[in-house]
């Protein structure tokens, strides 16, 4: 995926003053501080996630939620992120702009690099910066992230004033820019609505145009249509598309719907049981996937060309405990091409056939049982 | 199972006309200000030992309608005949009676299992309403019920919250079918599953239709679920039932355009198909029940309405299902017209895209590999994984 270099539309505010309230405290904080200012797109991945690992200590023992994750995120590229729940796709995504809540939670290892810039040796505040700047979310539930007592057109300029400094009137003005733009019928008179007002899917437009209001470079969209009727979410995985394309925003997309990914991502990291255990092109995991994992996922689909009566392949058992994870291949319990080496050793991401295309198996690796 | 008195038609369910109506009370005196048209003159029937699928959006009425139909809601008007009998004017004794002859799931396996039960009570409740078994008796019959479903007999004592949302709804299907139910009305009953465990518990339903020969009303808002498990199908939209047909029909030559928008709306799992594809997307939100549009209540969203430049007809006449083709009745006025259109059926034509996950050359190979694994050990299994009902929650045998 290109970007384009000049980043244009929705009258993409330059703002090159830090606002007041903020005090840059550490190095990388004034790394942080330099990149607002030069909005150009430097000669490095826009995410590196290096060897992330985040467990959260319960009562229970210690619940090993993403195991040793890395990966790369380019700029304006479209990743996905797949899985069942529980594999730790969300996780993933709250470490990566450290919103995981701490206790039980912690961020035990890793390195995460956005924009060149350590996100780990950052302030808190400065970590609030850089969220409210860079990143853009967007959640499974809208009714749950807006807050029921204010109006959205508050809520979306709300974003627009803290980090971007912009006066009431601009803020205003902005939002209702931004409502349009999601498709809100009427913006300007429904800037005063309160979120019950909106329908399950106005809401969530409402919410991506939060999300965009600082034209972020990245959008982490944790199941954004998962609440949603098909129709609906035609309109917002369209809406999230279109959008990304025009700001060039780079997009993570948490989904367990193998058909929203087919769609919508140029990359997808197939996770389970706390680890990434397949990742490549979007046409490489769907036409030669080399794990055994991915086939149960795409097997156990029912699909629409499909006749009646077929017996659906399943995926037998459930995933494992990550209280303790063992050092097998996680997936190996429930896999049909197990052999004893995958029952004591567990495989690393490999190299498959294709770009960027790795497994974590050992029967498909060259050489391999599996053919 | 009871034997069935002879029944011409062969239906064992008929709605008729049915209509549900929920008022919407205002002021002190609670009068009612409107109404909630939830489902608004439906007609349709369900044969013996079929499977009827019914899809649409939230809001659509199509739970309300499997509530309605086994009397758990009482209809505003209408009538739902089973096996030949009026349900609605039956007394209570009869209609008690009846009751064990139909059963429902629900969709969430965490609110519809009563926390406080364990296991074993929950599926012995319905025997002993019924008085059907008692006494030592009844346990085993649970066990019975609890390995039917895959799940290991010895977890009678346990609780619901010791188990996973698959492993519940197993629990559901068994209490449904404990009283040795003809029909099952199944209310989304996988769509708070992962993808992996909606597919065990779909397998297990349609093991379950094949060994007793039931009938179910399997709701849902998935196509293609729906058109896995479905003998026939019906879409829904605002109360109404807009199509009825043979799955072949309404996903290959679908004649009304709701259903032509629905199905280009589902995302495809094959990233060329999805590029390829050509999307209607609908704009604006369903209407409200309360005020339903008039003349045809999808016009306010339909693009074969806009296409056709704006007929007058769709804005004044409420159409009725009409038979389009053999067998497949649709609610349109200009349903000719749909059929021939090319919209929402991207995935008929992409075969080739469309694979498995697993290749075949991998299932080959293991097949090969357990051949000889069995020859190796003599004929006796050797370590290949045994299906056994323990507590992985896998449907045993």
């Amino acid at each position: 995926m290109t970007v384009s270099e000049e980043r244009e539309g929705a009258g993409s505010p330059t703002v090159t003053e830090l606002p007041d309230a903020v005090t840059i405290e550490t190095e990388e904080g004034r790394l942080l501080a330099e990149r607002l200012a030069d909005d150009s797109r430097h000669a490095r991945k826009l995410l590196e996630v290096r060897n992330l690992s985040t467990q959260f200590f319960t009562r229970d023992g210690v619940v090993h939620a993403v195991d040793d994750v890395s990966f790369e995120l380019e700029y304006g590229e479209t990743l996905g992120l797949v899985g069942e729940s529980g594999c730790g796709k969300s996780v993933t995504a709250l470490s990566i702009t450290r919103l995981v809540s701490s206790p039980p939670g912690k961020i035990v290892s890793g390195e995460i690099i956005f924009d060149g810039i350590d996100i780990m040796k950052l302030s808190s505040e400065e970590m609030r910066l850089l969220r409210g700047r860079k990143i853009g979310f967007i959640f499974q539930d809208p009714m749950t992230s807006l807050n029921p007592t204010l109006p959205i057109g508050f809520q979306i300029a709300e974003s627009a004033r803290l980090h971007l400094g912009l006066s009431r009137k601009a803020a205003d003005d902005r939002a209702s820019e931004l409502l349009s733009k999601v498709g809100i019928p009427r913006a300007k008179e429904r800037m005063g609505d309160y979120p019950h007002q909106f329908s399950g899917g106005m809401r969530q437009r409402v919410m991506i145009a939060i999300a965009l209001a600082c034209d972020p470079m990245l959008l982490l969209a944790d199941e954004p249509t998962t609440a949603l009727d098909v129709t609906i979410q035609a309109q917002i995985l369209d809406l999230i598309r279109s959008l990304s394309a025009e700001f060039g925003t780079a997009v993570i997309l948490i989904t367990h719907d193998l058909g929203i990914a087919a769609g919508m991502c140029n990359r997808i990291n197939v996770m389970y049981a706390g680890r990434i255990v397949e990742t490549g092109m979007v046409d490489d995991i769907f036409e030669q996937p080399k794990m055994p994992y991915s086939w149960g996922l795409l097997d156990s689909l029912p699909r629409l060309d499909e006749q009646k009566g077929a017996r659906l392949r399943t995926i037998e058992g459930l995933p494992p405990d990550l209280i303790n994870p063992g050092k097998e291949c996680r997936f190996s319990p429930r896999c049909k091409y197990v052999h004893d080496r995958c029952r004591v050793e567990e495989p690393d991401l490999s190299a498959r056939e294709g770009e960027g295309h790795l497994a974590r198996c050992f029967g498909t690796e060259p050489g391999g049982w599996i053919k | 199972m009871t034997a069935m008195p002879a029944e011409s038609s062969g239906n064992l369910v008929e709605v008729d006309h049915l209509k549900v109506h929920f008022p919407i009370l205002s002021g002190i005196f609670q009068t009612e200000s409107g109404r909630v048209r939830a489902v608004d003159d439906i007609s349709f029937q369900i044969r013996k030992g079929e499977t009827f699928g019914l899809v649409g959006e939230s809001g659509c009425g199509k739970s309300t309608t499997g509530r309605a139909v086994i009397r758990l809601r009482n209809p505003t008007d209408g009538k739902v005949l089973f096996d030949g009998k009026d349900l609605m004017t039956l007394s209570r004794k009869d209609l008690r009676k009846m009751r064990r002859r139909m059963q429902i799931i629900f969709q969430d396996p965490y609110s519809s299992l009563n926390p406080r039960m364990t296991v074993g009570s929950i599926i012995s409740e319905p025997l002993e309403t019924h008085n059907l078994v008692s006494g030592k008796a009844r346990l085993d019959r649970v066990k019975e019920l609890l390995a039917l479903v895959g799940l290991n007999p010895n977890y009678t004592n346990r609780y619901p919250h010791e188990f996973s949302g698959g492993q519940r709804q197993r629990i559901g299907v068994a209490r449904a079918l404990a009283v040795e139910p003809e029909f099952i009305v199944c209310d989304e009953p996988i769509s708070a599953l992962d993808v992996s465990i909606q597919a065990q518990v779909l397998n297990l339903l349609v093991e379950l239709r094949e060994k007793f020969g039931l009938t179910y009303l399997f709701i849902a808002h998935d196509l293609s679920v729906v058109r896995h498990i479905s003998d026939r199908v019906g879409v829904m939209y605002l109360g109404k039932l807009v199509e009825v047909g043979p799955p072949a029909a309404i996903y290959e030559t679908p004649g009304h355009p709701y259903t032509r928008a629905l199905l280009s709306a589902v995302p495809i799992p094959d990233p060329k198909a999805e590029r390829r594809r050509k999307r209607v997307i609908l704009t604006g939100d369903v209407p409200s029940p309360a005020n339903p549009p008039d003349g045809c209540r999808f016009h306010t969203r339909c693009w074969l309405y806009e296409r056709l430049g704006r007929p007058e007809q769709c804005r004044t006449v409420d159409p009725e299902l009409r038979v389009v083709a053999p067998e497949h009745q649709a609610a349109c006025h200009f349903a000719e017209e749909a059929l021939q259109s090319d919209v929402g059926v991207a995935h008929r034509t992409g075969d080739a895209g469309m694979r498995r996950g697993t290749p075949d050359s991998a299932t080959a190979g293991l097949e090969a590999e357990h051949a000889a694994a069995a020859v190796a050990s003599g004929g006796s299994t050797a370590d290949t994984p045994s299906a056994s009902p323990s507590d992985d929650g896998e449907p045993g045998g």
